[in-house]
């Protein structure tokens, strides 16, 4: 295997591997649910996807051909993944969970639980 | 230099899936065991793959696959009994 | 919605060349024999689903949606390395909130599609969309200027989806 194709699948590995233990360290750091939704659902996919990048260059050299099913398990995380962050917010909204105290606009949380529009006069994204 | 990086790695994911066995333990409500179980899977698939890169096996991109069908069938389904009481309406 | 297409045998021809691809992709081969396997899943399969299809919006502008989808992308992994360092650098600082922006949207499909894309750019996640479907509830990891992040979401990502869907 020539040393630039090496190079290239260590740096999609190590940067895979950086990207799933940040994910996993904000699961565990963040203080409460809403936050902590951000780190696992994005960071770990991204880093999958940056293992299957390397073992798609590394399958395809060393068939010598193209080998590129690894695509197929990135694409369904990419559909899945906010799918599931999704399900998880409505039942974390559902059980009333208390959000960090300095987070903005907590009336809001509680008109999405009761799935309401918020208050009349607040119409700011509209144009 | 490749076996080198791919036990880096590897030792990473590990950190990885003992930091969400942290989560999924003390975690204070449903929602964040289900949350730690979710990414204990996707950790799972990476060390799956990383193994197959490592044996060059062809055979372990089937397992990665179907974990991850599995796993986003079986979040949906915990999400679901937890928000309804019933999975199949 | 009547069937977007007339093809009596293609009730869903986007679900057919996907079948056709993902069949191909899965055994990881362009021989002969799979490509005829291909085929026959990919013509039978849609014929037999046809009645389940729910309706929704034909894809009007193909190559806006190759564009956009390469743009998601691209966001994806410039602004993954911003909350890596957000998560790794001092709680104290961060300043979560929630947001609703207003739907100018409609169809189902649009919303789904607004809202996955907001899911995976990073430091939001979409959490609920009321019962008339008319506003987006969004968690921010990290708000500072509330509607400069609304203004940005219905720019960046609305608008080319309502080119691209029509509604």
């Amino acid at each position: 295997m020539p040393f630039w194709l090496e190079l290239i699948v260590s740096v999609f590995l190590l940067v895979g591997g950086v990207f799933l233990l940040v994910g996993s360290i904000g699961l565990a750091r963040l203080p409460d649910i809403y936050t902590r939704l951000h780190a696992p659902t994005k960071a770990t996919t991204l880093g999958l996807a940056g293992l299957l990048i390397a073992s798609m260059l590394l399958f395809s050299w060393q068939n010598s051909t193209l080998s590129i099913h690894e695509l197929l398990i990135a694409l369904f995380l990419f559909i899945t993944a906010p799918v599931s962050a999704n399900m998880i917010a409505k039942t974390a909204l559902h059980h009333r969970l208390p959000a960090l105290e300095r987070t903005q606009n907590q009336d809001l949380a509680a008109a999405a639980r009761e799935r309401l529009t918020p208050d009349a006069p607040k119409k700011k994204g509209k144009k | 230099m490749l076996d080198k990086v791919i036990l880096i790695v590897s030792f990473m994911i590990c950190v990885a899936l003992f930091l969400n066995l942290w989560r999924l333990l003390i975690g204070p409500s449903v929602s964040d065991r289900i949350l730690a179980l979710d990414t204990l899977y996707i950790n799972s698939i990476a060390l799956i793959l990383l193994y197959g890169i490592y044996s060059g096996g062809n055979l372990y991109f089937e397992a990665a696959l179907l974990i991850a069908m599995l796993g986003f069938v079986s979040t949906s389904a915990l999400c679901k009994y937890i928000l309804r009481g019933d999975i199949i309406e | 919605m009547a069937t977007p297409t007339g093809f009596k045998f293609f009730p869903m021809p986007i679900h057919s060349v996907l079948l056709f691809v993902v069949w191909l992709l899965m055994n990881n081969t362009l021989a002969a024999g799979h490509i005829f396997l291909a085929l026959i899943l990919s013509i039978t399969i849609p014929w037999l689903l046809a009645g389940l299809q729910s309706a929704h919006p034909p894809i009007r502008k193909p190559w806006l949606a190759v564009r956009y989808s390469l743009m998601v992308i691209m966001d994806i992994v410039t602004a993954n390395f911003e909350v890596a360092l957000k998560v790794i650098g001092p709680m104290a600082k961060l300043q979560p909130g929630f947001i609703a922006v207003y739907l100018d949207i409609s169809s189902d499909l649009g919303i789904t599609l607004l809202a996955s894309t907001v899911s995976l750019t990073p430091g939001t996640v979409s959490a609920e969309v009321s019962e008339d479907k008319k506003w987006l509830y969004i968690h921010a990891l990290h708000l500072e200027n509330e509607q400069a992040l609304i203004d940005s979401i219905k720019q960046r990502y609305e608008k080319p989806l309502l080119e691209i869907l029509g509604c």
